[in-house]
């Protein structure tokens, strides 16, 4: 049934439409900085985008960074909102029913699918962001063997950097393991696909919204967007890890409560569209 | 026989609304059951309650020989259904549909399985279809896709929700063809349906369903029995009415119901005493008389009760 899935989900124009457009505004960025050379003040702007001026092999995690807010989230959102939803819509849920295919097995296909589809476009991403940072940015003062600088100013050689930049991906798809799964949960709920895309992105709207109000200081540590961004601190010298820490726990939290409860609506759900 | 579909007491309610109730259906091998019921009788919430969909309120379903929905996986591969219209993914060929539904779950191998595609599509009368998306298909393409997924694991049970709708004529008497010839090899056919008239075509056994209960369940032979009238056509009504006084039980200008059990005496009664028979037929129970019967209107109709 994975299989299936992922063949659905590879033969799926949208899968590569999507793909190009979230992959469009890194590389429009990267080009933009290329032609004026003006990035953001050190400090200000997206992560990393003032440090790739003079080293564009950090460029992915910039490109990282200016997706991970808002583009990725909205793409994961739509993409597992569609899962059980679209398919009721479609009548085809029904038919993969009493095929039969276990309702258990479905949701998993599913989640392997969503997830298949973050690691594909965090890698298109990646790899492209890698290729034009090389190409366009930084690349008279840094050679790709040089040593690249950390966030806190000390020098990072190349193989850190790379385990590094892995542990910030790996970082990041879990937060879309967070988003997929309160996505999935509400496709089981609703009755249309767009119904639980636009609720999936109401939540993270909202969590966007409370980490600006002081008065919601109690609850911040618990929103979910919370420690999205807490992957720079994996390049500081040394790791800060607390926010890192933090974040895994409170995204695994998530996932298993939407995804058990995502579970439990299905397994009992009658199937009528 | 061996029962294939048996359901004691089975019943749905979605909140306050009950859709079944109580139903106790019997389904033997090698019928071909015929389901019938108005609009929203529950027809359907019973189709996916034997197939496990919907979830039953109470009762139990068993569909050949195990209970339902416990043990699906064993039951269901065995079974062919259209449940409410057919459904593929629209952006991919007909081909590339039966491809991807024979890959989930169990049952399709896949050594066979361009065989079975190509010999199922024959089937059904779409073998030289082209590779042009889903979403470009008829209604009849659609329906006729739809019953080569059902037939594609060559299934012991077909559970059939209005097969023919959206065919034309033609494609209606194919598609009958068809499910005859599938049902004489050993398939057992049920056809949920509210045209009677295909009913009367093509079942041996037939359940009716009224507001959720079910109302009739018997076989098609006892449902169309002899009345024990025979119907006369005749100019002659007047000297038919004066020779067969007191068996005449209904007459009008040119037609009259005599009760008599034997048509072939009554005819050499008629043509030996000089009447002239237009022609003559011994009475038989309709299907649409004996549901028309036994049901309400339909429960789609809001409107004041009609006096029947």
């Amino acid at each position: 049934m994975i299989r299936v899935e992922l063949v659905k989900l590879v033969r799926n124009r949208r899968t590569w439409v999507t793909i190009a457009l979230i992959d469009a505004l890194p590389s429009l960025v990267a080009v933009l900085l290329a032609v004026t050379d003006l990035g953001p003040r050190p400090g200000t702007g997206p992560a990393f985008l003032s440090a790739v001026l003079t080293d564009g092999t950090l460029f992915p995690l910039a490109a990282m960074g200016i997706v991970l807010p808002l583009f990725l989230p909205i793409a994961v959102a739509i993409t597992a909102g569609e899962a059980i939803a679209g398919e009721s819509q479609q009548g085809t849920l029904r038919y993969m029913l009493v095929r039969p295919v276990g309702r258990t097995r479905l949701l998993v296909a599913k989640l392997v699918a969503v997830m298949a589809f973050v690691v594909l476009a965090v890698v298109v991403v990646a790899v492209t962001a890698y290729v034009l940072g090389l190409l366009l940015l930084g690349n008279e003062t840094v050679t790709v063997t040089g040593a690249a600088t950390s966030v806190s100013g000390t020098p990072m050689s190349t193989p850190e950097l790379a385990g590094r930049t892995f542990l910030a991906l790996a970082y990041a798809m879990l937060c879309m393991l967070g988003v997929a799964a309160i996505a999935l949960f509400l496709s089981t709920m609703a009755d249309s696909p767009l119904g639980a895309a636009l609720g999936t992105m109401a939540i993270l709207i909202a969590s966007t919204l409370l980490l600006t109000l002081d008065a919601s200081e109690v609850i911040q540590p618990y929103l979910p967007t919370r420690y999205w961004l807490a992957f720079v601190d994996l390049f500081r010298d040394p790791i800060l890890w607390r926010d890192v820490l933090r974040g895994v726990l409170l995204q695994v939290v998530y996932v298993a409560v939407f995804l058990g409860a995502g579970w439990a609506n299905f397994m009992t759900k009658d199937i009528t569209d | 026989m061996t029962s294939v579909i048996t359901t004691e007491g089975l019943t749905k309610r979605f909140g306050r609304i009950t859709a079944v109730e109580g139903l106790d259906l019997d389904v033997r091998e090698g019928d071909v059951y015929g389901f019938l019921g108005a609009n929203g009788s529950g027809k359907t919430t019973t189709v996916r309650m034997l197939l496990g969909l919907v979830l039953a309120t109470s009762g139990r379903v068993e569909v050949l020989g195990r209970e339902m929905p416990r043990a699906a996986r064993h039951v269901l591969p065995q079974v062919g259904a259209i449940v409410e219209g057919p459904a593929a993914y629209p952006h991919l060929s007909g081909r590339r549909n039966l491809v991807l539904f024979d890959a989930m779950g169990h049952g399709g191998t896949r050594a066979t399985r361009r065989d079975r595609i190509e010999e199922t599509l024959e089937k059904v009368g779409l073998a030289r279809v082209d590779d042009r998306p889903v979403h470009a298909y008829s209604l009849g393409m659609r329906q006729r896709l739809g019953l080569a997924g059902a037939l594609l694991r060559k299934p012991r049970l077909l559970v059939l929700d209005e097969p023919t709708n959206g065919l034309d004529p033609q494609g209606i008497h194919e598609i009958r063809r068809l499910l005859l010839d599938v049902n004489a090899a050993g398939t057992t056919v049920f056809l949920s349906s509210h045209l009677l008239g295909e009913v009367e075509q093509l079942c041996t056994r037939v359940g009716v369903l009224d507001s959720g209960r079910l109302v009739l369940q018997e076989e098609m032979t006892e449902l169309q029995r002899p009345t024990g009238r025979v119907e006369v056509g005749t100019p002659d009504v007047a000297r038919v009415r004066e020779l067969l006084d007191g068996v005449v039980d209904q007459y009008d200008a040119e037609r009259l119901f005599v009760r008599d059990a034997d048509a072939a005496a009554l005819n050499a009664r008629l043509v030996s005493a000089g009447v002239r028979v237009t022609w003559l037929t011994p009475e038989r129970r309709r299907l649409e008389d004996v549901v028309l019967a036994k049901t309400s209107a339909g429960s789609d109709r809001f409107g004041l009760e009609t006096g029947r």
